[in-house]
């Protein structure tokens, strides 16, 4: 873990009150996608954690839903603005664990960001992965384009059939089957866990979300069961793999 | 050059700064990030008799400058501490550490005390007496001067060390629990404790916490806790650790003046893992500003 400034260099609202932020700054303690940045926004007391979506040669791009007084600050920032990060916070995904497998990247919502810089890995490695993203409805939507462009195949649901197919994600990718035997997936836990459950995927990794207190391991304020022990969100996760989870 | 060095019941600190416990796990995460070797001490993580996972989440909540946790004492039990986090301990912190211990019977504090108290490392015994008593209906020990009286009294006759007794906040007369503490035989007295809160989920229409109830810390308590240093430094003639909501040298300042000989961090380490680093390397001037040449010489210089 490292603490940094970062500067807001650009941002654009890619769907109702979610916005790309990008931010110049020393992102090298970032090395895995799946890992979280904690970010001190003025005015409030704790951080704010939110996922790596990618790194560009000269920092991060943050995928924020302005949602409450933290995150709508942050949203509202304007060019130019400094941010105290924490950054190279948790586990992130191991992407050698796919080796010979067929990844499926399942996200839902806001649990998206951090698949893409993921995706974008694991086409670097060769693989050709299948992204099941799910939103609410069609005015939620993002980085189904980029996604595709990418190379990956695009399975994309919204809950009220406004774009894409009608239902989870999950549904969709019991009715059209793709390829695929191995999991990564980050979204609410009820999508978790319908995920874990199918019959199709036979194993994969699974980033949870807890209300935190620090993000780097100290307050044990984030601390979930798992079969190998408790584990800090924050620091031994937040990405835990199937056989570890229960729910 | 000024004099940072304080001293608790013979035990010298080349500074008054202590992260405090609960905020700081047992040192590891912290150790990564600097040398913990320019702290006074630290207080380790509360630790009771048995394992304990704690309370279901969520365990945190933010407040207007602070928060609310409900963590539950997690900690791996005493014998996991002392054969592994003690060890580990003595590789990344080379002075004498506070051991904080948490107990819900006085069975439990007594023997939980006594093996801490055997561990060279250990300079200060630190008794958290905000946990309820399992056999005593549910309240906790450190709510009236008979329950506080009888862990102090307890501790001190199974121990050797200094004992500092950790005072609840949530009581009507905290000078009187102090004062009973002291009679009982401490050693000395720190203070405060997180203060009871509760936030509620519009959504749910639920609280917040998985354990409904949290205590809060922060910025939001620093004056209560001047307020109550400052109270217990009148009842008392043992040493005060003051804590509770200290964001930087000002503040540890400030403290020490309501009565402090030395002062512990607590949230501002989970907001700030650089906190008591940058409050320890400001101190200096900070003290110059204000025209203090030897910091141990303020403590309780608020009174008149």
């Amino acid at each position: 873990m490292q603490q940094q400034i970062f500067t807001l260099v650009g941002k654009r609202e890619i769907a109702r009150s979610v916005f790309e932020l990008h931010l110049a700054g020393d992102a090298g303690a970032i090395d895995r996608p799946g890992q979280f940045v904690n970010i001190k926004v003025e005015g409030q007391f704790l951080r704010r954690p939110i996922s790596v979506c990618d790194r560009t040669p000269d920092g991060i791009v943050l995928i924020c839903r302005a949602q409450g007084e933290g995150t709508r600050r942050l949203c509202a920032a304007a060019p130019g603005t400094p941010f105290d990060l924490l950054v190279g916070l948790g586990n992130g995904y191991d992407l050698d664990a796919c080796a010979g497998h067929n990844p499926v990247l399942v996200g839902g919502g806001v649990g998206v960001p951090p698949l893409y810089w993921l995706a974008k890995e694991l086409v670097k490695r060769g693989a050709r992965p299948v992204a099941a993203l799910g939103f609410n409805t069609a005015a939620d939507v993002f980085y189904a384009r980029e996604f595709a462009a990418l190379g990956c195949d695009l399975l994309l649901s919204t809950m009220d059939g406004s774009q894409g197919d009608k239902g989870v994600v999950t549904e969709t990718i019991a009715a059209r089957a793709p390829q695929c035997d191995y999991a990564y997936c980050c979204g609410p836990e009820p999508m978790l866990k319908a995920v874990w459950s199918m019959p199709q995927t036979l194993d994969g990794q699974f980033s949870f979300e807890e209300r935190m207190g620090c993000g780097f391991g100290a307050c044990m304020g984030c601390t979930c069961k798992t079969k190998y022990g408790d584990k800090r969100i924050c620091k031994d996760g937040p990405v835990l793999r199937k056989e570890e989870i229960i729910w | 050059m000024v004099d940072l060095s304080v001293n608790l019941s013979g035990l010298r600190l080349d500074n008054p700064v202590i992260p405090a416990s609960g905020t700081f796990g047992y040192g590891r995460e912290f150790a990564e990030l600097y040398d913990l070797d320019l702290l006074g001490s630290f207080s380790f993580k509360g630790t009771t008799r048995e394992p304990r996972y704690g309370n279901d989440t969520p365990r945190i909540a933010e407040t207007a400058s602070g928060m609310l946790n409900a963590v539950g004492l997690q900690n791996p039990g005493v014998d996991e501490v002392i054969r592994r986090e003690l060890p580990n301990i003595a590789k990344i912190f080379h002075k004498p550490v506070i051991a904080n211990v948490s107990g819900f019977s006085i069975d439990e504090y007594v023997e939980c005390c006594a093996k801490l108290d055997a561990q060279p490392q250990v300079g200060i015994l630190e008794v958290n007496i905000s946990c309820p008593n399992v056999h005593g209906g549910g309240a906790a020990f450190g709510v009236t001067p008979e329950g506080a009286a009888e862990v102090t009294h307890a501790v001190k006759a199974a121990t050797t060390k200094p004992v500092y007794m950790k005072l609840s906040p949530n009581v009507t007369d905290i000078a009187a629990i102090a004062r009973a503490c002291e009679q009982a035989g401490a050693d000395g007295i720190s203070l405060i404790n997180t203060l009871l809160g509760m936030r509620i989920d519009l959504k749910k229409r639920a609280p917040l916490l998985g354990n409904k109830t949290g205590g809060l810390s922060g910025p939001a308590v620093f004056p209560i806790a001047v307020r109550m240093v400052y109270q217990v430094y009148e009842a008392v003639n043992i040493p005060i650790i003051g804590m509770g909501g200290v964001m930087n040298a000002e503040d540890v300042i400030e403290l020490m003046l309501a009565g402090a000989s030395a002062v512990e961090v607590g949230a501002a380490n989970l907001v700030d893992p650089f906190a008591c680093k940058r409050i320890v390397e400001t101190l200096p001037a900070v003290c110059e500003k204000y025209g203090i040449e030897k910091l141990s010489e303020i403590t309780g210089g608020a009174h008149r």
